[in-house]
């Protein structure tokens, strides 16, 4: 039977956009996945030599490490406002920031929603996995009610400390934004969406269309004590319902 | 060349300087005693002139990253604000600082601690020259004490922050920066074409061609070994930069026999106060650092084996007078006079310190 | 319908033993390996020659440890 492992059959390999770096994400992790599609995007669209991306601060803290183009750390929370300087400067360039709930949502809520009410012609890349992930499993602003964490032990008391936020949805209400989506990765059909998203949205940047979001909720296996495919499957009951997938604001509906 | 000259505020001067130099952004947010940066920059509209960038940020944290991811990308960026918005900033200045990132810091200082005061003031200087963020790091910081210099430190500072890829910090002050004068302006320099940025800078984030691997600026590194590496490299620079780059000047101090130490508008107050001690037959002089850090250590120390006292004159409850101590090690006294709150020394009593003291 | 022949190469030492990978496959091509690698990690291996080459597994691999080949036969 004739051995078919030759470069001619190839159907699927990984991007030369990605390093050969083990990611330090836990097993099962979204992350991991996220990274892979941007970084195709990256590759399809032949941007690998303009692309500047900021990672945040939490577990994608280490994003630059993984991405096969140039990249900025930025401090917690401020990802959109270097993204805001550096695309301004380099307006040609395909700028886009990768973020978690707690970067984008908590600490960094005003970069997000002033970048966005500006319109900066950005791709922001929105991981919501419900948690703080790095620290350890904290309570983030998409923590989910009744959802334990580490800071709500005996699950979120929304008369405490409010109601997840559902940040897309806010900011597709300000004009800057052009195309806002919320996507997942955790299974097939969901990837290929989510690629197609990422590619929608660097285009839409490409063309300097404003700020393209691109939520992804995500797992935590860690965080939320489960295994990977268990964490998919809670994923799929309880983050998904108050966290509806699909394209929020698309450039038709103005 | 026929000089250019222009009857021009403190504030607005910094913003023809960033022009002019070829900055190409200036991120900046509203906050009293320099709100003029900003104002002035928005209407000589740049962006037509030079192509320059200049953005209203959402707050002064917003700003300093902008100014991060700028810098971060080899372009010449600077910002502005007063105290409070400078503290703002400080997270910002530590890690532009550990990622080794230049760029130019105006901080026109008010009346503090708290919401304080919009009158002038000197009690940043620590903030500046400690460090006012995190971790061991060094702010190159000039002393502006005229509207001319406020424009000349523009560019100094750009210079100096490329030369060490290192902050730059412009430590003025709200008279420096409300009061005209008339300024020298210089020649429109070109902006840096991406191919010069990309020669100067090599480091930077302008988009990874083929021919080099990615480039990543951060100041993250977890293990501790390469840390203290990246430390012990800053800590040479800042030696460097303590060798290569003090600035000072000296008003009649070859016969002095008390020496007053004073930076900024406190210095231009000395300088009076040094013209009517002499007429009053007390040989005084004026010690002007114009570089906080480096601070003038030596030239403080060898003036110990001439003068009886010396007095730091600050706007602040006594921080600079800290250094000069540190310098002169007990060699000579040491007093301090500072008015606070927002209110300025007269010479009269800074005569009648140097009286009372020595 | 020309029948379609696939196979995959895990990079079982990079694999983190997810199992992510094992739901998704129409053909249950992949399994987890009782052996672990160098990590500790059991890893996925190809249990099965039915492969079809869909890259189910390779998509959803949050570490792009899988290759897929994929050929039309006559």
């Amino acid at each position: 039977m004739e051995d078919i492992k030759k470069a001619e059959y190839l159907a699927y390999k990984k991007t030369e956009v990605l390093t050969d770096k083990v990611l330090h994400y836990c097993p099962g992790c979204g992350h991991g996945t996220i990274h892979r599609l941007v970084a195709e995007v990256i590759e399809e669209l032949d941007l690998q030599h303009k692309t500047i991306g900021i990672a945040p601060v939490g577990c994608s803290v280490l994003a630059y490490e993984y991405f096969n183009v140039d990249f900025q750390e930025a401090a917690h929370g401020r990802a959109p406002a270097l993204a805001t300087a550096i695309s301004r400067l380099y307006p040609d360039h395909a700028v886009f920031t990768y973020q978690g709930d707690g970067d984008l949502a908590a600490i960094g809520t005003a970069e997000t929603i002033h970048a966005c009410n500006r319109g900066e012609n950005i791709v922001i890349v929105f991981v919501n996995n419900g948690i703080y992930g790095m620290t350890g499993g904290q309570m983030a602003p998409t923590t989910l009610e009744n959802m334990k964490s580490s800071t709500s032990p005996y699950g979120r008391d929304v008369k405490m400390m409010g109601s997840p936020m559902k940040m897309s949805e806010l900011v597709a209400n300000l004009p800057g934004t052009h195309y806002v989506t919320r996507q997942a990765v955790h299974k097939p059909g969901h990837v290929r969406k989510t690629k197609r998203a990422l590619k929608k949205a660097f285009q839409y940047q490409q063309e300097k269309k404003g700020t393209q979001l691109v939520e992804i909720v995500s797992n935590c296996n860690s965080g939320w004590k489960m295994t990977p495919n268990k964490s998919n499957q809670w994923m799929e009951e309880n983050m998904f319902p108050f966290f509806p997938l699909g394209d929020i604001k698309t450039p038709d509906d103005k | 060349m026929k000089k250019e000259l222009r009857l021009m505020k403190g504030n607005e001067a910094v913003g023809e300087a960033a022009i002019r130099v070829g900055a190409d952004g200036y991120f900046g947010y509203p906050i009293t005693t320099q709100s003029e940066v900003l104002e002035y920059l928005m209407s000589e509209k740049p962006h037509e002139r030079t192509g320059m960038v200049v953005l209203q940020a959402e707050s002064e944290v917003a700003a300093i990253n902008m100014v991060y991811g700028a810098a971060g990308a080899g372009k010449m960026a600077i910002t502005s604000s007063s105290s409070p918005g400078i503290s703002l900033k400080q997270e910002g200045i530590s890690y532009m600082a550990g990622a080794e990132l230049p760029c130019v810091i105006l901080n026109v200082v008010r009346g503090g601690p708290g919401l304080g005061t919009i009158q002038p003031g000197q009690a940043d200087y620590f903030q500046a020259v400690k460090g006012g963020g995190h971790g061991d790091y060094k702010l190159i910081t000039l002393a502006p004490s005229s509207v001319q210099e406020m424009y000349d430190f523009t560019i100094l500072g750009f210079e100096l922050a490329f030369k060490y890829r290192n902050p730059v910090m412009l430590l003025s002050d709200g008279a420096i920066g409300q009061m005209m004068e008339k300024v020298e302006l210089t020649e429109q320099k070109e902006r840096r074409t991406t191919e010069e940025i990309v020669k100067q800078c090599p480091w930077a984030t302008t988009g990874k061609p083929k021919s080099r691997d990615h480039n990543i600026i951060t100041s993250l590194e977890l293990q501790s070994d390469k840390q203290e590496e990246l430390n012990h490299k800053l800590q040479r620079k800042y030696k460097q930069v303590e060798e290569d780059e003090v600035r000072y000047e000296t008003i009649q101090c070859e016969d002095a026999e008390y020496l007053i130490i004073a930076f900024g508008t406190s210095a231009r107050i000395a300088q009076k106060a040094v013209k009517e001690a002499r007429e009053q037959g007390i040989k005084m002089g004026l010690l002007r650092p114009i570089t906080l850090f480096p601070f003038p250590k030596k030239k403080i120390m060898e003036m110990t084996q001439q003068v009886k006292g010396m007095l730091s004159v600050e706007m602040n409850a006594g921080q600079m007078v800290e250094d000069i101590r540190l310098a002169v090690n007990g060699k000579v006294p040491v007093e301090h006079f500072g008015r606070l709150g927002g209110n300025m020394p007269s010479s009269e009593e800074i005569i009648e310190q140097v009286r009372k003291h020595f | 319908m020309a029948k379609i022949k696939g196979d995959i190469v895990i990079d079982i030492e990079r694999c983190k033993g997810c199992q992510v990978c094992v739901p998704v496959c129409p053909n249950d091509t992949i399994a987890m390996s009782d052996k672990v690698n160098a990590k500790g990690f059991k890893y996925a291996f190809k249990a099965q020659d039915n492969c079809i080459g869909c890259a189910n597994c390779a998509i959803v691999c949050p570490d792009g440890v899988i290759t897929v080949y994929k050929k039309k036969m006559k």
